[in-house]
């Protein structure tokens, strides 16, 4: 219980014993996961271990049956809904890249940008100088800002995972969740998106799920191994790629 | 703030359809009224009435592609607003008949002295008032639009069981609006009208203000869609449409999103209707047929949905090719509409206008790409690197 207390105190996002079941089937089975404030963490784990799943409880898409989804400590999460959730801080980049595809770049990140949604607030919204070098900041940091105008349905499958991150810093979350975002990248892409996320890790905690075992290490953080719904093992690279279970569950496959 | 929203409104094609329609306001009740009938360019009053028939039409196409077109909410049921804000303007019209009527009532429209009733039912009244009536035009249907799209909305349901309901709805108002007892002249509708703020709604000079009001309110109502969806609110609409999920993990009340626009076009929709009725001289439960409501998403589509312009397009045309041939060969009308529906979706997806500006855009496309590998020979470094 004391130690229990102890975690949650400096914790940024806290789950603890979370389940839920797809028509009997257990996605997630009483999974318990605490990031730190600042923390970047990689998730692996074999296809259907529930890591998409845990984003959709994270961000309110999926109810948990059972247990405990807190964010800073206090606010329970499986109270809120999506766009609550978004608003308290916490971005999430989809498995598949999810941008609008009939705008621009620059106004894919002008709406992503941390502002009042109300509808009037939108309707009579006009661009400030300082949103102006938000998002010619935020161009320069996805290195987009040669492709500003363009379409974002012109853009290569790497270039909208990216514009992608972008829109996720423009909304100024304290948590990134990044589903797979080196899914489909060349090599070359793979290791500026390593860049990139570490970057964006200085300033806020970034959760990112991935397959690519030479990305993660790339990464060089704390790993955390998901099976049938469960963590199977926590630590460093090294740690948990020697861990039996782990071997046996996922990268022996 | 307000300037601002209105300004960016007025974007080169709409400037430029917007004086077309209030030329049109113009220049056909002037040919009408200050032309000897016998003049070649002379236009009958009942040809004027028609094309402002084509004009509310035209509105009603205007404000489902603001749903479907940007938000992508494909309504099945935008012909109950417009029989509603008809319906609206047509209690005003039996309330101005007064003891003109086949009964002489003062008080009681002809129907209902026909059905033995002693008073004005209470949600008659007030509709002698011809204010009170008009922002009834904009509330009844918005407010139908607001009880059905907060439901729907915050239960999510989306896509082709939305369009379901719509329909649904339609349907029950056309049976209830059937029913004597509901209180709106049941089958024969309203009807018989006399009078309009004073003014004979038979007559030329009324006819043509008709009109002109006609091409007003499409004129109005099309620089409002144009503000709404160029403003950031509609660049968020078009991300429901294209990726809801995205936007509402982006931070954004969808289901606000989504009512705002569903009761902003049912009122646009209600103002279309209030200005047909007079024009066509009736309003009966038939205007709430499912069927009605489907014609105008053929309209719509025909002429280019999420264009705003391509609609109002899309509705004049398909009604004025109805008018002709139900005119010429009115047995096959129905099957040149289909085939009209299926041929678009086929070979023309964008609609006419949309094909129009596709066609325009790659052709910009294309030269921004030429320039661009010109830069690129001219400074290798700077562009390579980016890449
Ligand atoms: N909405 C859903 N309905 C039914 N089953 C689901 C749903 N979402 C996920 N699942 C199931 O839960 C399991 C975990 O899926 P997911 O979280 O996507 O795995 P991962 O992202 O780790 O590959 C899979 O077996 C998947 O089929
Ligand atoms: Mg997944």
């Amino acid at each position: 219980m004391n130690t229990i207390s102890e975690t949650r105190k400096k914790s940024l996002l806290y789950l603890d014993n979370v389940c839920v079941a797809f028509d009997g089937f257990k996605a997630i089975n009483s999974l318990s996961f605490v990031i730190e404030p600042g923390e970047l963490r990689a998730v692996i784990g074999p296809n259907g271990a529930g890591k998409t799943t845990m984003m959709d409880i994270i961000t309110g898409k999926t109810r948990p049956d059972t247990g405990t989804v807190l964010f800073e400590d206090t606010i329970d999460l499986t109270k809120k809904d999506e766009a609550d959730i978004a608003q308290l801080g916490i971005g999430r980049k989809f498995q598949k890249p999810t941008v609008f595809e009939s705008h621009t770049v620059w106004d894919n990140l002008e709406l992503a940008l941390n502002r009042s949604r109300g509808v009037f607030a939108t309707l009579f919204y006009t661009l400030s100088p300082e949103d102006k070098s938000r998002i010619e900041e935020i161009l320069e940091t996805i290195r987009m800002t040669h492709r500003k105008d363009e379409y974002a349905a012109n853009l290569s499958h790497g270039q909208k995972q990216w514009l992608e991150i972008g829109m996720l810093l423009a909304q100024e979350p304290k948590l990134l969740l990044v589903d797979e975002p080196v899914a489909g990248m060349t090599d070359a892409e793979t290791a500026e998106t390593a860049v990139l996320l570490k970057e964006i890790a200085k300033t806020r905690s970034v959760v990112v799920v991935e397959h690519d075992m030479g990305f993660i290490r790339e990464l060089g953080v704390k790993v955390t191994c998901l099976a049938e719904g469960s963590v199977l093992a926590e630590g460093s690279i090294d740690f948990v790629s020697n861990d039996p279970k782990v071997i046996e569950n996922y990268l022996g496959r | 703030m307000i300037s601002g929203f209105v300004f960016r409104a007025l974007e080169g094609r709409i400037v430029v359809a917007v004086g077309i329609l209030l030329g049109i306001g113009i220049l056909v009740p002037a040919l009408n009224l200050l032309t000897p009938p016998d003049s070649a360019l002379h236009i009958p009053t009942y040809a004027m009435s028609l094309f402002g028939k084509y004009l509310c039409y035209a509105l009603l196409a205007l404000a489902l592609d603001l749903v479907w077109g940007y938000c992508g909410i494909l309504s099945l049921g935008h012909g109950a607003f417009f029989a509603l804000g008809g319906y609206a303007m047509g209690m005003y019209l039996m309330r101005q008949i007064g003891s003109r009527g086949v009964y002489g009532n003062p008080i009681l429209p002809d129907f209902m002295v026909f059905l033995n009733w002693k008073e004005l039912p209470w949600f008659w009244h007030g509709f002698d008032w011809f204010v009170f009536a008009m922002v009834m035009v904009l509330v009844v249907p918005g407010l139908l639009a607001f009880v059905f799209g907060w439901f729907a909305f915050r239960s999510r349901v989306n896509g082709v069981y939305l369009s379901i309901i719509t329909q649904a709805m339609t349907y029950a108002l056309l049976l209830a609006f059937f029913r004597n007892d509901m209180g709106f002249g049941g089958n024969n509708g309203l009807t018989d009208f006399k009078d309009i703020l004073g003014f004979s709604v038979q007559a030329d000079g009324t006819r043509a203000v008709l009109f002109f009001m006609s091409a007003l309110m499409l004129s109005l109502c099309l620089i409002l869609a144009s503000a709404i969806v160029r403003s950031k609110f509609g660049k968020v609409l078009v991300g429901v449409r294209d990726a809801e999920s995205r936007v509402r993990f982006l931070g954004f009340r969808v289901e606000n999103i989504k009512l705002f626009t569903f009761v902003v076009s049912a009122m646009m929709a209600g103002i279309a209707g209030a200005l047909f009725v007079p024009q066509v001289g009736i309003i009966n439960p038939g205007e709430f047929a499912p069927a009605n409501s489907i014609e105008v998403v053929v309209w719509t589509a025909v002429g280019g949905r999420g264009t705003l312009i391509g609609p109002i397009i899309g509705a004049i045309l398909v009604n004025g090719g109805k008018s002709f041939f139900t005119g010429a060969f009115p047995e096959i009308w129905l099957f040149a509409l289909g085939a009209l529906f299926i041929c678009v979706t086929l070979f023309l997806p964008r609609g006419i206008v949309g094909t129009i500006q596709h066609g325009f855009r790659s052709r910009k496309a294309y030269k921004a790409a030429a320039e661009a590998e010109k830069g690129r020979d001219a400074q290798p470094s700077v562009a390579q690197a980016a890449e």
